[in-house]
Parts: structure tokens; sequence; C-alpha cells
């Protein structure tokens, strides 16, 4: 199949959606919609192709539209035990959370999403499309624009087709939670999925065949769970992991993620500093790839 | 020292290095090639011990107008520390300290001339080690392994660098420092840390990286598989992973491979045998136990002859002492070798794997097949005689010959050696004209002069800056 022929008819169509002018948005499933900025109220919205375009058990890859939501890809998955753990809102779309870029709670166990990305196909500022890396699980062919895409909010393009490694869904999973020193907690577990932490109550999830599972749960002196707590949606900063260990936050609402560093609430600490020297390199991209500046204008990356 | 302004060159740099700036013909001599078989013409090899070296070094070479390379251990096999277009070379060997463990943040801080192995022997006794394990890792670098998203048996369960990589302090081309991510899980602003791993050289010299530390698993198993027919061990490979197992790594060995290494280390490898799985499955003791049972029901599938476990950590390094050695025990057999790496989807092995037979047939060339099957990255190693008049023109028309098969087979050109020269000129197999203008615009942002590592990764079409062109040495093939 020539390079050409490998584009879909779904790809194109989106393509001469975006097209070359005016601003324009991808609208996903809207339940991170305000991470950046609101996008300029004169914004054109576009909606990413959908559907599970090509499910491979044995490859454990699949490739689908970069609007469908996350309870579609994962019901397709589930008829093959498989997942990709994106662990997201169900009617946020692939390319939305690949977006924003923020990893759900079980990143301990299994990475930041962008780690979950093999190819992207993506309409650029032009309204052309371009593909970056490739269909395989393992791939070092050319720079690594997936990663720069995840995370990037639209501003370099619009992603319109995936194609993401799947894993097998444990046979076992088990959330415990009690009054625990979390850190603690994470030194006595071999690669736990989750620790989350609200400075007294400890929440973890434990997952593998079930023998390792219990095993791992009876070094802990907590109870069994439903699942992990509602996180507070107030605001989240990344930190480094070792400082949750010092974290005092005094009367609000958190919720941290032990070995991971990201704390969940509204909490007045900063994070996410950029240094001058990589915020100009960002500008230089940002231009580059969208001399206009007609995607997602309004949204920002990197804070003016 | 080729003419007059490289010896200006040259007393500027030893100004700053003194006699760890070399141009003696036994340097120039090391720093030509690198793992492959390309050769290039280095000029000036500059040895920094620290950042601020590094960084004097590329304003020099900014003041000359002059092109840099920096080169790890020069194992890479894609000719990306080759030197072309006449780079003043910066290698990393004296900057091989590991800096910083901070086991707290599960992080370990290290210079890019640390070799990979060093990195995980220390880190072995408290518990954790660097997961990507090249085959080279004795030798490695961890700058080169950044440089080029190293992978390695390991890899298939635990991800390739990228994923054990959370921050580089880089050189760039203009000659500031800077550090692209950092410790905290959401460094803010874009991943330019992401797009740095695997830019082989070009858009900086990393000087300082951060890589995180994996927890030593507290149980593994490793397993033997042969078969009588390479066949069927390519459809257990994927037979496994349909099966919903990853194991830590799973290498596959044809007969060649297995004759040769077998009368080189002795590991017990039956020599019988038309292919055999090297399967190692790690974690807690129940899924290590549960995945031993699913490899050998799936294997006893696909008509696996005999099961070998490694009863004890001695078997167990033995085996995979076989697997390591096994590019040097090609020598046995020719003198020279070219190490291919192409992915196929893993349900595609077997038919390329049989065209890769025939095209070795085809250009009269021996290939022996060790390869990281379960992520379907084949390795076929071509085994030549470079004594023998105009064989190279052979391995190369082989060579092609693979990447368009593993291409047409719905793969990639490279799994983790890189594209660097060798491939450069394939990447229009698998990206288009405005793919690769996109991949030259963001590492122009990088490096605007194309200083950083020229004439690497994007076919001199693509790139809009291509000012070295000219300068391409006779005897490089590129
Ligand atoms: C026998 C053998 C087995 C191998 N097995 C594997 C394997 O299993 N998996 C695998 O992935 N590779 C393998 N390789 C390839 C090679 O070892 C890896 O690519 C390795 O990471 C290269 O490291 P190096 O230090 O030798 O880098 P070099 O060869 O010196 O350089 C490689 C590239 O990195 C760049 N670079 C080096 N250091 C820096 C730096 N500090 N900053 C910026 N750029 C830099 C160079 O410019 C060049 O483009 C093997 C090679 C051999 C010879």
């Amino acid at each position: 199949m020539s390079l050409e022929e490998q584009i879909s008819p779904e790809i194109r169509k989106f393509a001469a959606e975006v097209g070359p002018t005016g601003p324009v948005t991808v609208a996903g499933g809207q339940t991170q919609w305000e991470v950046g900025g609101l996008p300029d109220p004169n914004v054109r919205k576009v909606v990413a192709p959908s559907g599970v375009w090509s499910h491979q058990p044995e490859e454990m890859t699949v490739r689908c539209g970069a609007g469908t939501t996350l309870i579609e890809l994962s019901e397709v998955l589930a008829q093959h035990s498989q997942m990709v753990p994106l662990d997201m809102a169900p009617n946020a779309t692939v390319g939305g959370v690949l977006a924003v870029g923020r990893s759900g709670i079980r990143r301990l166990r299994y990475g930041p999403m962008r780690d979950l990305v093999l190819q992207i196909r993506h309409v650029d500022h032009a309204g052309k499309i371009v593909t970056s890396g490739g269909p395989t699980v393992k791939n070092v062919s050319g720079y690594d624009l997936c990663r720069l895409l995840v995370g990037s909010l639209g501003k370099f393009g619009c992603i319109a087709e995936v194609i993401l490694r799947c894993l097998p869904i444990p046979a076992a999973t088990k959330w415990l939670s009690g009054i625990a020193d979390p850190f603690e907690v994470y030194s006595k577990l071999y690669r736990p999925s989750s620790i989350l932490w609200d400075g007294k109550r400890v929440w973890v999830c434990i997952e593998g065949v079930l023998s390792d599972v219990e095993a791992e749960a009876a070094l802990l002196n907590l109870e069994e769970v439903e699942g992990p707590p509602a996180l507070p949606v107030g605001g989240r900063v990344a930190l480094e992991p070792k400082s949750l260990k010092d974290l005092e936050v005094n009367g609000s609402n958190w919720i941290a993620e032990i070995g991971v560093g990201i704390v969940h609430g509204d909490i007045p600490i900063g994070g996410g500093q950029v240094s001058e020297r990589n915020r100009s390199l960002m500008r230089d991209l940002e231009h580059r790839l969208d001399p206009t500046g007609r995607l997602n204008p309004g949204r920002q990356v990197v804070e003016a | 020292m080729q003419n007059k302004s490289d010896a200006k060159l040259f007393d500027d740099l030893h100004a700053v290095l003194g006699d760890r700036a070399r141009a003696g013909d036994f340097e120039l001599g090391l720093y030509g090639k690198d793992g492959s078989v390309l050769q290039g013409e280095p000029a000036i090899v500059c040895l920094p011990v620290d950042t601020p070296e590094v960084r004097e070094i590329v304003d020099i070479c900014l003041d000359h107008g002059r092109p840099f390379l920096a080169r790890g251990s020069g194992t890479g096999l894609a000719g990306g520390a080759v030197p072309v277009g006449d780079p003043v070379i910066i290698a990393t060997a004296k900057m091989n300290k590991i800096i910083e463990v901070d086991l707290d943040n599960r992080i370990a801080w290290v210079e890019p001339g640390v070799l990979n192995l060093d990195l995980s022997r220390e880190l072995m006794p408290l518990g954790f080690h660097f997961a990507p394990d090249p085959s080279s890792q004795q030798v490695c670098s961890i700058g080169g392994n950044v440089a080029n998203n190293s992978g390695g048996p390991h890899c298939l369960a635990y991800g390739v660098t990228s994923a054990h990589v959370a921050a580089i302090e880089v050189v760039l081309p203009d000659g500031s420092v800077t550090v692209l991510g950092d410790l905290t899980a959401e460094p803010g602003g874009y991943d330019l840390r992401g797009l740095f791993v695997g830019s082989e050289g070009t858009m900086g010299v990393a000087t300082k990286i951060a890589v995180r530390l994996t927890p030593n698993p507290p149980a593994i198993r490793t397993l033997l598989l042969d078969f009588e027919d390479v066949r069927d061990g390519a459809a257990a490979v994927s037979a496994i992973i349909a099966a919903g197992l990853i194991p830590a790594a799973l290498e596959m060995m044809d007969k060649r491979a297995i004759e040769i290494v077998e009368a080189f280390v002795n590991a017990g490898y039956p020599t019988e045998a038309d292919a055999v799985l090297l399967v190692e499955l790690d974690g807690l003791p129940g899924g290590v136990e549960h995945g031993v049972e699913v490899v050998r029901s799936v294997a006893e599938r696909h008509q696996v002859g005999n099961v070998r476990v490694a009863v004890d950590d001695e078997e167990r390094e033995l085996l995979w002492k076989g697997r390591k050695n096994a590019f040097g025990a090609v020598a046995r057999i020719k003198p020279d070798y070219y190490l291919h790496d192409t992915v196929v989807p893993r349900g595609k092995l077997v038919e390329v794997l049989e065209k890769v037979y025939n095209i070795a047939d085809a250009y009269d060339l021996i290939a022996v097949n060790v390869f990281h099957a379960g992520d379907g990255n084949l390795h076929p190693i071509l085994a030549y005689d470079s004594s023998e008049p105009g064989v190279l023109e052979r391995v190369h028309a082989a060579g092609r010959a693979i990447v368009t098969a593993s291409i047409e087979a719905g793969g990639v050109l490279s799994g983790e050696h890189g594209i660097g020269l060798e491939k450069r000129d394939y990447m229009g197999m698998l990206f288009s004209s405005h793919d690769m203008a996109t991949q030259d615009l963001i590492r122009e942002a990088f490096d605007p002069q194309g200083f950083a590592n020229p004439l690497k990764v994007l076919p001199s079409g693509s790139r809009c800056s291509d000012s070295f062109h000219q300068h391409v040495p006779e005897g490089a093939w590129v």
C-alpha cells in the first residue's frame, strides 16, 4: 500500500474540514475543556473522526479515530481482555485526552499516556495530513513527534487518528484503603498500580494474578474497598515524588499520587515552571507549526 | 590537520581543553567509524569533562562556523556517530560520573558517558536497575542510549529508553544550556524531553541525564524452547502475546545463530533445533509461575521440542550469555557482519524471515537471525568477508531489500538502532515529503544552522538548511 493509500477517507474528510484558514478547535468529549484556558469565542469547532478501525489482539495495537470515546475503545478491547490504561472520563475522546496529556491514576504502574502512543496522524495548520511514529510496538524511525503532540492541547495540529499500544487486562484488581503511612506502603509493594493519599488515608491499587494480589495485600493492614476515591477537581500540580513527604496543605481537600507526585485539589503550591530558554524554544515551535496562530487560539500550553 | 582554518580552530579548542583536544592520526583513526560499516573523516576530537567545557567547545565551533558531533562509545549501528560534514567530535568518554542516586525519587542523575551496565551494576545492590539493556550494554553510553532511544531484550515489558528518562541537561546548538523535562510527572509546557530522546545528536549534546530507576523483580524465570521448524517458533511468539502475556523478554535465534553461539559459549543450546526462543518472565512469583505455564502450553500447541527452565541464576546467566554474545560469535563464520534492524508486526515474522533468507541467498550472503521477537524487532545479520571484491555492494543491496520487505509487511525502518546515515535515504519509504518537512521544521527550532550532527536522520531534500552537504567526504557511504 502506498503512503497515500494508507490514509483513510475519514482522515481526508477531517483534513478538509479543518482546512487551511480560520481559527479552529477540535471538540472532543469536553471533559477537560478548560485546561489551558477556553478557546477564543469566534473559533470554529470541528469534531475528529471516531471509530475503532482495527484492533489486532496478537499485535496488542489498536488504530482508532481521535474522536473515539474511551468507553467505546475499552468495550472493543475488552472483548479480547485488553485495555489501554488511559483512565479518564468514559465520554472523553482518545484525541482529547492525548491533547491534554494528563495521565490517569494508574500511572505509577503503567507510565504516562505518552508511552502508549505508537503513531499519530494529525492535520496541520495548512490543512495537510502529517504522520509520525509508526504502526509497530517498537519504532525509532524519525523524530518522536508523537510525544511532542501529547500534551500540546492541539496547538501543533488537530489529532485525527492514533495507533495505541494495548495491555492485557490484569486477572485481578484490588483497591484497599485505610490509615497508613503511604511511603511505607510504597516501599513494601512491587510495582503497585496506584497509591493515593489525602494526608491521613491511603488507597492502594494492586493488580496481577490473584495469588500475587492477595499476597501483596496481606503485607498491608488495609481494608478492601470498591475503588478509588473521587478526586478533587479544583486544581492539579505536579511535584517531585519525594517532596510529597513534606507536603503540608492544611484544611483544603487534596489527594496526592504517591510515587508519581501529582496532587489533585485546591492547593496553594506552584509547579510546571518553564525556564526562559525552554519557553523560547516552545514559542519557536508554536510559531513554526502554526505560523498564523489558527490552531486552538486562546488556549495556552506555555503561560504568557 | 587538514587546513589553516582547522589549525586556528584547534588552537582555540586546545586553549580550553589542553591535551584533551586532539588531532593526532591515532585518535582520528578511532573516531571515523561507529559500529556500522560507514566511514567518515574526523578532523578534531575533544574530550570534555563537564558541561561548561562542552559549552565552550560548542561556542568555539559557532565562532568558526563549524558543526559538531556528540559521540558516546561509538557502538551505534546506523552511522549516527560517523563524522560527515566536517564536525568537531565531542566525545563524552570522560564525562562518566554517576552524579547522584536519589532513591526517594527513584531517579539517578548521570553524566552521558556513563556506561549502561556500570549504572545497573551500581544500582543492583540498592534493589534497582536501569531497564533499557541493549546487547551492547557493557560498552554503550547512557548518552548514546538517550540519543538513539535504545532498546534491549527487556524493553518488551519495560519500554525503551524514552520511558526511563525524566530530564536531560542539554547544551543546545546555540551554546546555551537548558534542562528538558524535570523530576515531576508533568513538566510545564511541551514535552521537549520526549522530542530530544531519539534525536540522534541533532538537537544538541546531552550533558546530564536523570534516568528512572526500576525495582529489581522479586522473581525471575528463564526458559529456552526449541522448535524443529522456525515457523512454529515464530507462531508461538504471536500466540504467547495473544494469550495476554507480556514476558520481560522474548528473544529468538535461528538455526545458524544457535550453531555459532553454541560453538562459542557452550550454553547447551540444542544445535539440532531449527529455532529457539529465550523467554524470561519476571515480577511477583504467582504471575511468573502463571507465565511459565502459559508459555509451556502455548509452546506445546506449536510443536515445541524441549522446554528447558533454568534452575538457578548460573544457568539463567548462561542462557543469556549465548544471546548476548551472538554478534561476536558471528566472527566465527565470516570476519565481517552487517547487523540490520527493522520491525514488523509479530504476525508477519514468519513471512518476513523467509524473505530474509531468500534475499540473502539471492545476494550470495549468509543470514543469521538473533532478535527481539516479542516486539517483532528483526535483527538479520549478514555475514561476509570484506576482502571479497564487490561484496559491500551486495550487502547494501540485500539490506535495502530487507528494509523494503519489512515496510511492505507493515513494518518500520528501525526498532532501536536509529536512522543516522544508514537509513536516512530510506525515510521516504515510511514518511511523505510533507511528514519529513514537518520533522525538519521541528529539528530546526533546536538547530537552525544545522550544526548539530549534520546530515543525519532526514534526507537532504527535506532539510531546509543543508549548508554542509557539499562536505560529505568521498569515502562515506550514505
Ligand atoms: C554488538 C552490538 C549490539 C547492540 N545491541 C543493541 C540493542 O540490543 N539495542 C539497541 O537499541 N542498540 C543496540 N546496539 C546499538 C548501540 O549500542 C546503541 O545504539 C547505543 O545506545 C549507542 O550508544 P553509544 O554510546 O555507543 O553511542 P554512539 O554510537 O557513540 O552514538 C550514537 C548516536 O548518539 C549520539 N550521541 C551520543 N552521545 C550523545 C550525547 N551525549 N548527546 C547527544 N547525542 C549523543 C551520536 O551523535 C550518535 O548519533 C548494539 C550495538 C552493537 C555493536
